[in-house]
């Protein structure tokens, strides 16, 4: 299963019940505000270190770049381009978006 | 404190931004809103609460989103005499920033001065 989320984690909880449901082996893909996610030193960083040790977690760079967070993305936190959304989309069986 | 000006009467106006850009189209349109205002000589405040330090962060690049970077802009209102730009401390810290991640000078303010700071408004407009 391929988890997206687009919702800051700061306002909404959008992410946090998504990482809930995520199993082991999963990806969760952050893109357009759910990218603040993947910064460093975070009040919510805590909670996505802890889920990279279960689920594959990704961030989309155009969204990354746009909101300036290009440098503090958390180790373990892969970006992906536009070609990347959509080979996850592929490998994977289904897609949940945590809108 | 309000000052007689050509149309009369300036007021206190303070724009409340709580929204990360480009993810809505609220950031933006509060700076939008906040240049055409400047142009009526107004007593203006800018606040950044919540999510909104996002619009303040350095290193915003949206030429593989295809949007307008509209940061730099920021760095103009001090054109305009908006130079009261009010940051939410426990914002920045929750996001792990600080004033020097941001593209203007700002005041960073607790929560309780932040309160202090809308208590002396005459018009709050929130984004």
């Amino acid at each position: 299963m391929l988890h997206t989320v687009n919702k800051s984690p700061f306002e909404h909880k959008a992410l946090e019940t998504c990482l809930r449901f995520a199993r082991q082996g999963s990806a969760v893909l952050l893109i357009e505000d759910g990218v603040y996610a993947a910064a460093r030193d975070t009040a919510v960083a805590k909670d996505v270190q802890e889920a990279l040790k279960r689920v594959q977690v990704y961030a989309l760079k155009p969204d990354v770049e746009a909101r300036g967070m290009q440098n503090r993305v958390m180790d373990g936190v892969r970006l992906v381009d536009y070609g990347g959304f959509v080979d996850l989309v592929v490998e994977h069986n289904a897609v949940q978006s945590w809108l | 404190m309000t000052e007689e000006n050509a149309g009369g009467v300036a007021k206190r106006f303070l724009y409340v931004n709580r929204r990360a850009p480009y993810g809505t189209i609220y950031a933006l349109e509060s700076l939008e809103v906040v240049l055409i205002g400047a142009a009526f000589e107004q007593d203006v405040s800018l606040a950044f609460l919540g999510d909104g330090v996002y619009q303040l962060a350095k290193g915003q690049d949206t030429k593989a989103l295809q949007a307008k970077n509209f940061s730099p802009t920021f760095r103009a209102l001090e054109d305009y005499d908006v130079t009261k730009l009010y940051v939410e401390k426990e914002a920045l810290e929750a996001r792990g920033l600080t004033a020097a991640d941001l593209v203007v000078p700002v005041e960073v303010v607790d929560a309780a001065r932040m309160a202090e700071i809308m208590e002396a408004q005459d018009v709050i407009l929130s984004f």
